[in-house]
């Protein structure tokens, strides 16, 4: 939308626009400038910019005992859960597409529970109350709490999104597919899923960012991953400041290649199926149809 | 029953809800102003004001709340001395609120976008064809009509808030998730009950956002 959008909002300048778009832009580098001013002076009155509380990150040590293994276990949580809420997502999402009312009004019924209830709240009690019928060995609870609460959450989304993607596809696609002779359980697996599929695909991946990022609520639950293991490094090295804000970074900078991708895909995918590509916000919908109150991208 | 009325006794719950309502409704007002804020600079003429809406929202929106929430409470608070009030548990509520906003500014500023481009090209040119410059286009023109298109993505917005106003807990705030752990460690027998009722509390809260906010953008929609 960028380029296309800015040249119609403002007129190509002039050279007094120019000159005014000019002095907004210094003017707009210095007040930058001065809260990054602000901000360091902060940092470097309570020393927090002293080499001593950065050096840790250059040593072997750090990232062997602390980043690594924790951004393994936060990578580890996050998979198990995508793969997990994908398959829960799909179960539910044809669930709701199903012709038996009282199978599609289960799944309505889950689906829109779970996309109501804060998944730190599901988090909490699957810790605790698994943590009691100790079914699991104790150790792994935590992990299993996360997963299990990322996966009820994510998958809840994902179904809305198989279900949205469905209803988005022309109706012609399934009229077609009746046409030839197939049923409708068949239009739906051989026709409408396919290219659902493929139009949800960026809108997936932007909840697989989701997912990577509510892990990091495993921290509060005593799962040890990334954001656990940073605060650790901070108490241990005494430098909390940067291992949080190291922590972020390197959520950041995955999460940032993971929506780069789902852009790059949306463009590409868009001529591989009869529905839009659109890239759904990571911020979930509640209520069915919300969707279609999405505005259609510009060309 | 007698188990589940006493819970309520013995337990401030809805204490616990209102902390959330509060920390929802004064981050949603902050992040709200701070969103618009940073949509207007991302689609002004100039570059720089571009380029800071461009990076905030691209540094949030990705990092984990929860590292933002405990940013606050030991990076802001311990390391870097920053008090917002004298008052040890306003200060952390405060904390917590400035947190959730500067997160949620940057889905606000995303939903604002969405919703400009839900403003047809002929606005924009009919602005500027009456001779008004950008900033008079945008306030008077674009981010009226935006914001009336943004009224469903807002919503999702403010849902997701709600939602996520639990993870406070983790910047020493007294709200439901801390007394749900609570309740879960002294009452594990009832362990399901006590889940639903915090369950069915966020369902009340959260679907009437919903229908309101689904109703609203119908009903504000500019008839094109």
């Amino acid at each position: 939308m960028s380029a296309h959008r800015q040249t119609v909002l403002f007129d190509a300048p002039g050279p007094r626009a120019r000159r005014r778009i000019l002095i907004a832009n210094v003017v707009g580098i210095l007040l930058v400038a001065a809260i990054l001013a602000v901000v360091l002076i902060r940092f470097a009155e309570q020393g927090q910019l002293d080499a001593g509380k950065w050096s840790p990150f250059l040593q072997a040590d750090t990232w062997l005992n602390f980043m690594l293994p924790g951004l393994m276990a936060t990578l580890r949580a996050a998979a198990v859960a995508i793969v997990t809420s994908v398959v829960f997502g799909f179960l539910f999402g044809v669930g709701r597409l199903s012709h038996l009312a009282p199978l599609r009004w289960f799944c309505s019924i889950v689906v829109e529970f779970f996309r109501a209830v804060p998944v730190l709240l599901m988090m909490i009690f699957l810790w605790i109350g698994l943590a009691n019928v100790r079914i699991f060995p104790p150790q792994d609870v935590p992990f299993i709490a996360v997963v299990t609460a990322l996966t009820l959450y994510n998958g809840a989304v994902i179904a809305e999104l198989v279900r949205s993607g469905v209803h988005s596809l022309p109706k012609g696609q399934r009229e077609a597919a009746l046409a030839i002779g197939m049923t409708r359980q068949q239009s739906l697996r051989n026709v409408e899923i396919p290219q659902a599929l493929v139009a949800m695909l960026p809108a997936l991946l932007s909840q697989f960012v989701v997912i990577l990022k509510d892990s990091a609520l495993g921290a509060i639950i005593t799962y040890v991953e990334l954001l656990n293991e940073g605060r650790r490094l901070g108490s241990a090295e005494g430098n909390m400041v940067p291992a949080l804000l190291v922590t972020a970074l390197i959520f950041i900078v995955i999460n940032f290649a993971l929506t780069a991708l789902a852009h790059r895909l949306s463009r590409y995918l868009s001529s591989r199926t009869a529905s839009r590509t659109a890239q759904v916000s990571p911020t979930p919908n509640l209520l069915p149809g919300e969707d279609t109150a999405e505005p259609a991208k510009r060309p | 029953m007698d188990r589940f009325l006493s819970l309520f006794q013995d337990y401030d719950i809805l204490g616990a809800f209102w902390a959330n309502i509060q920390l929802t409704f004064w981050a949603a007002l902050g992040s709200f102003v701070l969103g618009t804020i940073l949509a207007l600079m991302r689609i002004s003429p100039v570059p720089s004001f571009q380029w800071v809406g461009a990076s905030y929202v691209n540094i949030f929106r990705n990092t984990p709340l929860t590292i933002i929430i405990v940013f606050g409470v030991l990076g802001l608070y311990s390391q870097l001395q920053v008090q917002l009030n004298e008052n040890f548990n306003l200060n952390f509520f405060m904390l917590a609120i400035v947190g959730l906003t500067v997160y949620h500014a940057a889905f606000v500023c995303e939903a604002i976008r969405s919703g400009v481009n839900t403003v047809p090209l002929g606005q924009a040119e009919a602005a500027r064809a009456i001779g008004l410059s950008f900033f008079p286009a945008a306030w008077l023109i674009i981010l009226p009509q935006a914001l009336r298109g943004a009224v469903a993505p807002l919503g999702n917005v403010l849902i997701a808030l709600t939602k996520n106003s639990t993870v406070a807990t983790a910047g020493s705030v007294a709200e439901t998730s801390g007394l749900m752990r609570t309740m879960l460690e002294f009452n594990g027998d009832i362990a399901l009950l006590i889940f639903l009722i915090f369950a069915v509390g966020f369902v009340i809260i959260v679907i009437p956002i919903g229908l309101a906010t689904t109703w609203l953008s119908k009903k504000l929609a500019v008839a094109r």
